[in-house]
Order: C-alpha cells, then structure tokens, then sequence
C-alpha cells in the first residue's frame, strides 16, 4: 500500500508539474507581453531595461523557475482586467463554485440513491423505468442544453425559479440540477445494480426468513453491502462536477470560477485564465488522487496488486 | 390492425436477421445525407439572413412561415438550414477527431505493448497523466492562445481520449504477441515494424472500431459543449453548440433558437450510442461484460 501510495502522489505531483509547464509555455506563446504592457513612446532602451528587469531576457528554464517559485508563494501575476493580483480575484470567486458544487452532490445523492435502491427493490415498476429511461438518456442530453430546458420550463413557462445569478436559496436549484444530472443518472444506474446483486444473495433472504421488517432488509443489510462501488463513484462524482463547473455557471451566470475562466478567454486576461487554470487542476489531480487511494484501501486487489 | 400487424412483420423479420435497430440507422443515415448534401437540401444560407425576418417562430405556432419551417434567429438565419449544416460540423469533428485519436492511441499502445520495457513504463505514465489532466480546462487555455478553431477542438478530443485507446491496444498486444504467429513471423524474417503493422494491426482492428463507433456521440457532445461555452468552433460557422448559445438570451421570445439544435444533439447522440452498443456485442464480446 505504501509503494502503491508514493508511486500514485508522485504521478500527481508530475501531472501538475506538467499543468504549469503547459501553462507556462502557452503564456509565451501569447505574444510579447511588453507590447502590451509598453506605451508607444517608449525607447528601445526603456523596453530593454523593462525586459531586463522582469528577467524576460533569461533562458526559459530559468524564466519557468520563477514563475513556479512565485507561484508557489501565491503571486499569480495581475489581472488584466480588473487591476489587481490575479489570486485576489480567484479566490473571491471559489466559494460560489464549491456552494454549487455541494448543492449538485446533495442533489445527486437524494435522487439518485433512493431511487436506485427502490427501482431494484421494485423491478419493472413505473419507478423503474423512469430510473432506466433517465440512465439512458444521462449520456446524451448536453448538459448546457438541459439548463436551457429547465429555464424554459420552470423559469420561463411556470416562472416560479429565478434562472440567473446567484442569491436566495431558490437561485442554485436549476445550476444545481443541471450540474448534477449527469451524475444522478450514473448513480442511479449504479445503485440500481448494484442493490440487484446483493438482494439476491443468500444473507438478504435469511434476513427476511428471520421476519425483519422489509425497510429494515432493505436499507440496512441490502445498501450498506451494495456501498462499496457507490462509495467510489460518489468520489468520482466531484471530479465530474469541477468539470462541468464551467459549462453550467455560463448557462445560468453562476459567479463561479467557471464564469470567471470564460469572462477571462474574452477579455484575454491570461493570468487570471492560468490562475484558475492552476487551481481547478490542482483541485482535479487531488480529487483524481484521493478517489485512487480511497479505491485502493477498499479493494485489495489494487493495494497489493500494482 | 392490418398496418400494426405489417408493421410487427417487419420488425420480426428485421430482427432476426440480426440487422442493427432500424430507427438510430434511419437517424444517422439521414445526418450523414444531410451533412453530404447540405448545400443542395439547405432551403437558404447557413450565414447570412435577413434582418425583416428575424425570430419568424416554427410551424405550427402564430406568425409561422412556410419559408423557414422551422423559424429563424435573430439574426434573421433559417434554423432548418443551419441544423443541416451542423450536421456537417458534428460528423466532421467526430470523424476527424477520432480517427487521429484512434491513429497516436494505437501507435503509442502498440509500441509499449510490443517492446515493454522502459516504452511500455514512459508510455503508461503518459497515459495515467493525460487522464489526470482536466481535458475542458485545456480547451479554455488552448482557445486563449490560438483563437477557437476546428483544429483547437480536434486537439481537444486527441488529448482528452487518445489515453483510452492507448490502453486497450496495449493491453490486447500483450496477449497477442505470446501468440504463434508472431513468433513465426519473426523466424520468418520479418522485421519488428512489419510484424506490428501487418500482423499485429489487423487483429488489434475489431477493438479499435468498437471502441471509435462507442465514443461519437461522447464527441459530438463534447465539441458543442465546447462550442457552447466559446472555445470550439467560432460562429458565425452553424455548430449545433454555438446555436444553443445564439439562442440562450433569446429563450424567453424565442426557444426555437436553442432547443431545436439541442434536440439534434440529444437524438444524434442517442441513435449514436444505440447503435455502438449494437456493433459491440457483434464484434467484441469481450467489452459486452464492462
């Protein structure tokens, strides 16, 4: 478990070595930031001087050093647009994104559970096929689309949701759903399956023989054994989520780091993109690296195998 | 009853022939004509419209024209013509896309399945990195150096699918180089490069196809998004995506605008899936238990 475990945060660390270096080398590839940055009546020897000052005149690698060691202590450069350090900016923007983020997994968790659990405790019932037919279509439906459905329906035709921005409790609903009904069809799919397998197994019918009553089988012996891949998938599920963060806030004007990044792309404000750029990787290779440790300590088979 | 019993016939006969769901066929078929024949079935430009007839709503509602069957956006374009013309752009990406993808996936798994060793490490490492990089994040930052082009999203599609193939061609290559034949080619004089492109490849192709047939509509979805948010194919060019977005201001007065092309999306995608899962269990009964 130990090897397993070095070799994988390694693998993290080397993934987001690679991140900022993509980064890095895309940011060079923008252009002369001195043009930009220059008034036109400036001298060859201002610009040089400039240059020599913020180090643009180094090798690359030596460049890459200071952008790493800078980053490290938090300065991401300043923001183009707004006039202040690209981080400041960032970070007033995080809270919104994680509060969608939780309300998506709150919403996948108590839809996509009970009914899993029940459309495998009743199967072939009208709650079944619901179940099955949302599976099937969880792949297919673009998520930016269904935004707009659920705008027109609840906001537009019913009016009874606000379908912009970000304030009362009413305002996250529809990013929330949306965000989150890739997931709550994948859930469902899983736990339907999952229940199915462990329903028919011997221990459930001598819990049953025994004259338990049925939500006690059901609910206590049944889903705690088929936990084990919804445990894992439930952290799939955050990684999911950090990448739909941006189609979703652009729907539905979500303050979120996802409408920030693509506020940024039209304003070509590069350091707030590679700012949230660096953070949202980060966030993803953490999560990708917990869900294999996490995987990992619940089956044997990868902790000794690999 | 006689037209529902003709009806069954056909199904029974269909079906035991064991021929791919007829209904998805119909449905791709007819995006494939559209996306060949576009400028010879597109009733008006894809790009330019009149701007007297803008937000004309679709047959069947009030002020409807048969002129533009299913209305027009605010800009005064047809939406019938621009959904045949994103059929062009969907099926362009995904096939271009994929077959690239399917190309570097296959070389890199073929060459670490073949000469394991250091390849085989320094190639999987590459995989598990790829696969731990956020792919949508990569497209914004792509899209801010270079603007939003055809070749960012088929960039995009490369980086964030070329690990799955990479995988399953390394993984069948392991098998397949035990095998006899490979060792008789080998005494027979054939070089390593022979070996892998004339007798490795053609037993590796059944799964490269199930996996590429599986992955279109993912692809199809994915440029949209893409296209959607900004950092795919730039408009005016009719992508379904950046219809949806033309449309996203105007869903009050005008969902015509966006929810026609995400229909086309959703039923593409689903004829799509419906009919890789057909071509899976036929060809590769191996992948049917995943």
């Amino acid at each position: 478990m130990q090897r397993y475990l070095a070799g994988r945060i390694l693998q993290a660390i080397v993934s987001m070595l690679v991140v900022s270096m993509v980064v890095f080398v895309l940011a060079r590839l923008t252009g002369d930031p001195l043009e930009i940055m220059m008034p036109a009546e400036a001298t060859k020897e201002d610009i040089a001087m400039m240059r020599a000052y913020l180090g643009l005149d180094r090798p690359w690698p030596v460049q890459y050093w200071r952008f790493i060691s800078r980053a490290v202590q938090g300065d991401f450069g300043r923001s183009v647009r707004f006039n202040r350090p690209a981080l400041a900016v960032v970070t007033e923007r995080y809270p919104a994104t994680l509060e969608l983020g939780g309300i998506a997994i709150l919403i996948v968790l108590a839809l996509g559970l009970p009914v899993g659990v029940y459309a495998a405790v009743r199967r072939n019932s009208p709650l079944d096929y619901f179940s099955r037919g949302v599976a099937a279509l969880g792949q297919a439906v673009p998520p930016f689309w269904l935004g707009l459905v659920l705008v027109l329906i609840f906001g537009v035709a019913l009016g009874i949701l606000p379908t912009s921005g970000r304030g009362t409790p009413a305002h996250i609903l529809l990013p929330g759903l949306t965000l989150g009904w890739f997931a709550v069809a994948g859930l469902m799919r899983l736990t339907r399956s999952a229940m199915l397998d462990v329903l028919g197994t011997e221990y459930i019918k001598l819990a049953r023989m025994k004259g338990l009553p049925e939500r006690q089988v059901i609910w206590k012996h049944a889903l705690k054994n088929a936990a084990l891949p919804v445990v894992t998938f439930a952290a799939l599920l955050f990684v999911s989520l950090l990448n739909g963060s941006i189609i979703v806030e652009t729907v539905f004007s979500w303050p979120g780091l996802g409408l920030l990044i693509i506020e940024a792309v039209q304003y070509r404000d590069y350091p707030v993109v590679q700012t949230v750029v660096l953070c949202l990787s980060g966030m993803y290779i953490i999560a990708n690296l917990l869900v294999d440790v996490l995987y990992a300590y619940l089956n044997p088979r990868i902790r000794y195998g690999a | 009853m006689t037209l529902a019993k003709s009806v069954l016939a056909i199904r029974q006969t269909w079906q035991a022939r064991d021929l791919p769901p007829l209904l998805p066929l119909l449905v791709v078929g007819l995006l494939v004509f559209c996306a060949i024949f576009a400028s010879l079935l597109a009733p008006h430009s894809p790009i330019e419209g009149s701007l007297g007839k803008r937000l004309i709503p679709p047959l069947g509602m009030e002020g409807a024209s048969l002129e533009h069957m299913l209305g027009t956006d605010r800009l005064g374009r047809d939406t019938l013509s621009r959904l045949i013309y994103g059929a062009q752009i969907s099926l362009a990406v995904s096939l271009v896309g994929i077959v690239l993808t399917g190309v570097v996936g296959a070389a890199v798994g073929l060459l670490a399945g073949f000469w394991g060793g250091w390849v085989d490490t320094i190639c999987m490492r590459l995989v598990d990195i790829s696969l731990s990089l956020p792919g949508i994040l990569m497209a914004v930052l792509l899209s801010v150096v270079f603007k939003p082009s055809f070749t960012n999203v088929v960039i995009v599609v490369i980086f964030l699918l070329w690990p799955s193939y990479a995988r399953l061609v390394r993984g069948e290559t392991l098998g397949l180089k035990q095998q006899e034949f490979v060792s008789l080619a080998r005494v027979a004089g054939c070089s390593s490069l022979t070996i892998m492109c004339r007798h490795l490849l053609p037993n590796l192709t059944p799964s490269i196809l199930v996996l590429a047939t599986l992955q279109v509509g993912f692809v199809i979805v994915l440029e949209a998004s893409l296209s959607f948010i900004g950092v795919g194919i730039p408009p005016p060019t009719p992508s379904w995506g950046v219809m949806v977005a033309d449309g996203r201001g105007l869903i009050e007065q005008a969902w015509w605008i966006s929810i026609l092309p995400g229909l086309a999306i959703l039923v593409t995608v689903i004829s799509l899936n419906i009919l890789g899962d057909w071509v899976r269990d036929r060809l590769d009964p191996k992948l049917r238990q995943q």
